[in-house]
């Protein structure tokens, strides 16, 4: 449905020269959540805004419903646009206008009637769950009532497609969550597709079931959810997974101790890459080495028949047993380290 | 001392001072709003960038502000007497007033507009709008807090101004200073002068602080 195709842009500043996009190619099918995530300036926004040609790329083409984009005239451009909605990190509502009239504005600005505005606006903040808002200002709502407004102001004009540059960055974890629930209901129940940057893996795991990974302007990764979380070799998918560290509660960090003693247990950190299932890791160390631990703390997710995450295990057995458990970790290729001794 | 006559001659001063300001700051406005909007979209990254109008504009702009307003009244004379048929009086004032708060305006125009964040106007074209649209739904409503500050200064300026015309003819309280002052000194028709001028000057920030306030909903 829509197709990006080779596009790379160079931005020029006096002598600078930067490539922020580089051969980038994607193709979008209708009705997919696909996400992109990358590092602070690895081109993500220059390519969002490459969509509906906000940014002009130098070379390649986007393709939507059989269209060459950067073919069209000016006006031919904007009716497209009017079938792509866009949200921002930081929202850009019109601080000028209340909640009701920022949703109003893509419907004024095709010249709709009052009537036709009233019913599309208070339909669409019903969708957003904002009805009692309606006569507001911006300035008097939270950040996530915001990006409500600004979801209903993208859909005013019934888009295809919806593009969201880092939608969730500005706001708090469970905003963000509420906000990732909106878009899949968007998604699933308006059929709209939806493209997303982000530089959070958690917003993608959340959502999409196809993302690709954008460094230094190029796609290095591209491919189904799963596909590429279990592509454990790539350095970049690496750190955006695994970036989380888990924290040693305090009544453990407080006794802890750098090196081995007699009657202290080792803390080991684990790391599930994939490549075995949580359940079958607890297993294997309590039923077959009938190793005693305490799980101190586990923050795992489950992809498919994967297991991810990191976990933080208390050793309790004889030196010599746990010794085993951890030449195990290591023959299976099971990242871990000992935190140390508590 | 506060005969009749005093009184209804400063009423009278009063009055066309007032009407110089407000109706020259009006055509000022008429002229130096637009000129000010393509000002600022010819800028580099904004939506009609174009180096040489801007630069071309620009340098109008700074050419008519660096010109000293007392001699501007006199350079028009000759247009003044062309547009009002006369080159003295409350209305032939309006001419050279106008003409010299425009580029004034229209710089303070484009600052207002270059305090709107540019991911409003980013918004709105991703929303299909035009130039045009965007100037009128987006650019103006979001400064208008910071143009209707700007109207108060102007307006400030030009009471400034008009008083200054009055010492050439143009009547209002410039010209009654002037005369009933300079010519034969008067010190309290001097100080009314003044005290009232001041008033003028306070009422208009006031009022102008409010109205701003009023529309500013960031
Ligand atoms: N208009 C511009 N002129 C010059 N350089 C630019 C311009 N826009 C972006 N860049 C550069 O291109 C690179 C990519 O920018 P981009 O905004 O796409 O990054 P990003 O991945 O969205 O980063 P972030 O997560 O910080 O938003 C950056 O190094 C940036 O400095
Ligand atoms: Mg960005």
């Amino acid at each position: 449905m829509i197709a990006i195709k080779n596009i790379s842009k160079t931005f020029r500043q006096e002598k600078k020269v930067f490539k922020a996009l580089d051969d980038v190619s994607l193709e979008i099918e209708q009705g997919d959540i696909v996400g992109i995530i990358g590092f602070s300036g690895a081109g993500k926004s220059t390519l969002i805004r490459s969509v509906n040609l906000l940014e002009k790329p130098d070379e390649g083409q986007i393709i939507v419903n059989g269209k060459d984009l950067a073919k069209l005239s000016s006006s031919e451009l904007a009716k497209e646009r009017k079938k792509i909605g866009m949200i921002f990190q930081h929202f850009n509502l019109l601080s000028s206008r209340t909640v009701f009239d920022n949703v109003a504005l893509p419907l004024e600005l095709d010249n709709a009637g009052k009537a036709e505005i009233s019913k599309k606006v208070n339909e669409l903040l019903k969708v957003v769950g904002l009805e009692d808002k309606a006569n507001e200002y911006p300035k008097s709502l939270s950040g996530g009532q915001k990006q409500r407004v600004a979801i209903a102001r993208a859909l005013a004009n019934d888009p295809y497609l919806l593009l969201c540059d880092e939608a969730t960055s500005a706001l708090d974890p469970v905003t963000t969550q509420s906000i990732l629930q909106l878009l899949k209901d968007i998604n699933q129940r308006l059929g709209i597709t939806i493209l997303l940057i982000t530089h959070e893996m958690d917003v993608i795991k959340a959502i999409c079931n196809h993302v690709a990974v954008i460094d230094k302007g190029r796609l290095v990764v591209k491919g189904s959810l799963e596909e590429v979380l279990s592509d454990r070799e790539h350095p970049i998918i690496k750190q955006f997974s695994i970036s989380k560290t888990v924290n040693i509660p305090q009544s453990i960090s407080s006794t802890l101790k750098r090196e081995p003693e007699a009657g202290l247990f080792p803390l080991v950190e684990v790391e599930l890459n994939g490549n075995i299932l949580f359940e079958k890791l607890l297993s294997v160390i309590y039923s077959d080495y009938k190793i005693p631990y305490k799980l101190i703390t586990a923050d795992v997710e489950y992809l498919g028949k994967a297991s991810f995450g990191k976990l933080l295990l208390h050793l309790q057995g004889s030196p010599v047993e746990n010794e085993k458990a951890i030449r195990y970790f290591n023959k299976n290729n099971i990242q871990n380290t000992i935190k140390g001794y508590a | 001392m506060l005969d009749e006559s005093t009184v209804s001659l400063l009423f009278k001063g009063l009055g066309e001072t007032v009407y110089m300001t407000f109706v020259s700051g009006f055509f000022g406005f008429l002229l130096g709003l637009p000129v000010g909007i393509v000002l600022f979209l010819t800028r580099k990254g904004q939506l009609l960038e174009n180096r040489s109008y801007n630069r071309s504009l620009s340098v109008l702009v700074n050419v008519f502000r660096s010109i000293p307003f007392i001699i501007l009244i006199v350079w028009l004379i000759p247009f003044t007497r062309a547009m009002v048929g006369t080159s003295i009086g409350v209305n032939a004032a309006l001419v050279p007033l106008s003409i010299g708060s425009a580029p004034f305006i229209a710089r303070l125009v484009e600052n207002s507009l270059l305090e709107v964040p540019a991911g409003l106007v980013e918004t709105a074209r991703a929303l299909g709008a035009g130039p045009i649209q965007v100037t009128r739904k987006v650019l103006l409503p979001e400064a208008l807090p910071s143009l209707i500050n700007n109207a108060s200064i102007t307006l400030i300026t030009l009471v400034g101004y008009s008083a200054m015309g009055g010492a050439v003819g143009a009547g209002g309280l410039g010209q009654v200073g002037y005369q009933y002052g300079y010519v034969g000194y008067n010190a309290f028709i001097m100080n009314t002068v003044l005290i009232l001028l001041i008033a003028l000057v306070f009422l208009i920030q006031f009022l102008g602080d409010r109205l701003s306030k009023k529309f500013n909903h960031r």
